[in-house]
């Protein structure tokens, strides 16, 4: 290291005192299993949401949110600005396969019981994060006003719509309105780059600060066992690291063979087009609200579908409370159960979106 | 109650006996709930005659009676409220009152006066007791029933027998540009038996007046005939103008080969290999061939950007500038004016230079992104085998402590 460089770095140092938090990150110590491959989609979906934000930044400077110039802005962008398509892409893309990574994470902490004690609150803070994920999907679907993501909100929204008691007041507030007008993308827009930002940075802090402060959760099959612990710093960084490089490539891959399309712009007072479906994470609720019974007993099909999706949720939220052997260290095969059959449930369905696309 | 009284219908004696008398005396009944007339409010002693007020036939039956009418009535029979402007008005003031007029000059209007009752009718066309407005798509008048409403008697050839006219405009109509666009393409502006032979005044068009029957919705196209050398040599030939090269009831999608010198040429069919209007002919195929060839190159370009993924939304849109002009080059050549196609085919070569080479650009645009992946993803890699190799390193360092 060249005496500059070191002059640099030990100013620094003198004042933010970086050593120190470099020999924290080298205390800290991260379990290495069998099962230890589940840890780094924490990371994943970490880098993929840094992606979000840079890219996200860069489209700001040339998406207009106003429905007579969004569309010809991202036209504008894919077509004349320099790597204005690559950034597009990139943030569409990473958006995804970020939605799938959470998934991934949530689930491996599901079947791992990471959620037991202490980490309750780590697995909620997790679980808003993933409703604040959806959330980023569903608004920035339609900022590009274009044909297909206009449908797709209409039938979202109408969705939540039907929502017992407050879907009326919903679907006013989400779309400023009755219907999707002038109002709603700008609206949708402040939403995805103001609102859903802010409380990103407040839960994934909490949730970062709790994985810091707790550690990473053992396998409760392997609590009992001396398990082999590594450094975080550099060791686990470094393999986080690789597996970073690898997403990096994959998006890379996409991006250049597959770039997110545009398609037509938006016209409100075409009819629906054939075969319009949300995005692939939310279609196992879509199909399940198309192929429920119009009326079970003397309640509507659509209203008792969503209400089972709001208490099944909840209670997904509230597992770490109920799985009680779990949080006594002891093993629960009912929840196993319980998350194989919602997994399946998910995948099933998603499946059926696309490739029974009449159910 | 008495006003409920004064609204409720009275009975309609002619309804209550007809419908009793069943089979064939009761069809005006049912049919009629769903007649025009019906929901303007007329009612059967409105064209019949009669007072359905009473309730005994030979009362009902009184001196205004007139019963149904024989065939070679009928045209007068409706004609008596159809042609009366002050009577009509009242029920539809838009509706022309001139049908008889003009029916009595048609051929099937010539034929009723000279005694064939077998000449249509007014019923034959709109129905009877079931008549529906022209504008309900169920109307036999309506735009895409009216060929099968003709066809009923001019497809039938045993109808036909002794008419010496052809039965076959039906089937020929259901091959033509016209029925695709009215059948397949659903507009109802495309021409049907009427829109080219009147309805009311049916007549088959005279050689000389084809030409203008066609520019009812071709004026371009027929300005641009009437200044070509074809238009004189045909009026001295005594030839119709549009029909010789596309046909009357079987207009079959004009193509580019019907011009030229080719086998589906129809220039050939009148010009001698020799002649000066086949050379002509030949340059005019040779310009338009070029042209097209170089709007589809041009637009092979862009549909291989686009699926490499490149936005080409811009060009494509100017692709469509240098369509019009290939559609205003294919009507210019009705009037067979070589400098002005010429003049016309330089304008859109200009628009396809400028495609061609947005084209040309993004397939470049495309090459590059490929490249860049490939050299990015190899520094990446780079960077990953480093990675690879550091973390094996601090490994072993500490399986050595």
């Amino acid at each position: 290291m060249n005496k500059f460089l070191k002059e640099a770095l030990a100013y620094i140092d003198d004042r933010f005192k970086l050593s120190a938090l470099l020999e924290l990150a080298k205390e800290k110590k991260v379990p290495e299993h069998k099962h230890s491959i589940w840890y780094y989609f924490g990371g994943i979906c970490l880098f993929l949401f840094v992606i979000q934000v840079i890219t996200g930044i860069l489209l700001l400077l040339y998406y207009s949110p106003s429905v007579d110039s969004a569309y010809e802005s991202v036209q504008t962008l894919m077509s004349r600005v320099k790597f204005g398509w690559l950034i597009r892409s990139v943030h569409s893309w990473s958006a995804n396969i970020l939605i799938g990574a959470i998934f991934i994470h949530m689930f491996s902490a599901f079947f791992l019981r990471a959620y037991r004690k202490p980490r309750e609150f780590t697995w909620i803070s997790g679980f808003f994060l993933l409703l604040i994920f959806l959330a980023f999907g569903f608004s920035g679907y339609l900022l590009p006003w274009n044909e297909l993501s206009f449908f797709a909100t209409r039938v979202g929204t109408d969705i939540a719509g039907t929502v017992p008691l407050i879907g009326h007041a919903l679907k006013n507030f989400i779309l400023g309105g009755p219907e999707i007008s002038d109002i709603t993308l700008p609206r949708f827009f402040w939403f995805h780059i103001a609102i859903l930002p802010l409380f990103t940075v407040v839960i994934l802090g909490v949730h970062i600060i709790l994985v810091q402060v707790l550690g990473m959760s053992k396998p409760i099959s392997l609590s009992d066992n001396k398990v082999r612990e590594v450094p975080f710093f550099p060791n686990f960084i470094l393999k986080d690291m690789l597996g970073w490089l690898l997403i990096l490539v994959l998006i890379g891959v996409l991006c250049v063979f597959l770039p997110w399309e545009i398609g037509q712009k938006a016209d409100p007072f075409a009819g629906t087009p054939l075969g319009i479906k949300p995005e692939w994470y939310f279609t196992f609720m879509f199909t399940t609200l198309k192929i429920v019974p119009s009326h079970i007993l003397f309640i509507e099909g659509e209203v008792l579908a969503i209400l089972g999706f709001m208490v099944g949720g909840l209670l997904w939220m509230l597992v770490p409370f109920l799985d009680k052997k779990a949080s006594k260290e002891k093993k629960s095969p009912f929840y196993t159960w319980i998350g194989a059959f919602i997994l399946l449930y998910i995948i099933v369905f998603t499946a059926l979106t696309y490739l029974v696309p009449d159910i | 109650m008495l006003s409920a009284l004064a609204v409720y219908p009275q009975t309609n004696s002619c309804i209550a006996c007809h419908r009793e008398m069943g089979d064939e005396l009761a069809v005006p009944v049912e049919a009629f709930k769903l007649d025009v007339h019906q929901e303007f409010g007329l009612s059967c002693s409105d064209c019949h005659g009669g007072n359905p007020a009473e309730e005994d036939v030979d009362l009902a039956k009184d001196r205004t009676f007139e019963g149904a009418p024989l065939r070679e009535q009928i045209p007068e029979f409706c004609a008596s409220c159809h042609s009366d402007s002050s009577y009509m008005r009242r029920y539809n003031p838009s509706l022309r009152v001139d049908q008889l007029d003009l029916y009595l000059t048609s051929g099937h209007g010539k034929l009723i006066k000279e005694g064939d009752t077998k000449a249509a009718v007014c019923t034959d066309c709109h129905g009877t007791h079931g008549i529906l407005a022209s504008s309900h798509p169920k109307s036999w008048t309506f735009p895409w029933n009216i060929p099968d409403t003709c066809g009923r008697c001019h497809a039938d050839k045993d109808f036909m027998k002794g008419y010496r006219i052809p039965t076959n405009q039906l089937e020929e109509y259901e091959q033509s540009v016209h029925a695709y666009a009215l059948f397949e393409k659903k507009d109802l502006s495309a021409p049907v038996c009427n829109d080219c032979h009147g309805n009311h005044g049916a007549a088959p068009p005279e050689v000389t007046s084809i030409a203008f029957v066609c520019r009812q919705c071709h004026p371009s196209t027929g300005e641009l005939f009437s200044k070509s050398p074809h238009k004189t040599a045909y009026d001295e030939l005594g030839i119709s103008e549009c029909e010789a090269c596309h046909g009357n009831h079987k207009i079959f999608p004009p193509s580019d080969d019907m011009l030229g010198t080719g086998e589906k040429a129809v220039c050939i069919e009148c010009h001698d290999p020799d002649s000066k209007p086949y050379k002509i002919a030949s340059r005019i195929k040779k310009l338009l061939d070029d042209f097209v060839q170089k709007t589809d190159s041009a637009r092979d370009l862009l549909e291989q950007a686009d699926e490499k993924g490149v936005e080409v939304s811009d060009p494509k849109f100017k692709l469509r500038e240098a369509h019009t002009l290939l559609i205003m080059v294919r009507n210019l050549t009705h009037s067979l004016d070589i400098p002005a196609i010429e003049e016309k085919i330089q304008e859109g070569e200009k628009v396809i230079l400028e495609v061609h080479e947005a084209g040309q650009a993004a397939l470049k645009e495309a090459t590059f992104r490929r490249r860049g992946l490939i050299i990015s993803t190899f520094f990446v890699f780079l960077l990953a085998i480093a990675l690879y190799l550091k973390i094996r390193l601090i490994e072993k360092k500490n399986q050595a402590k």
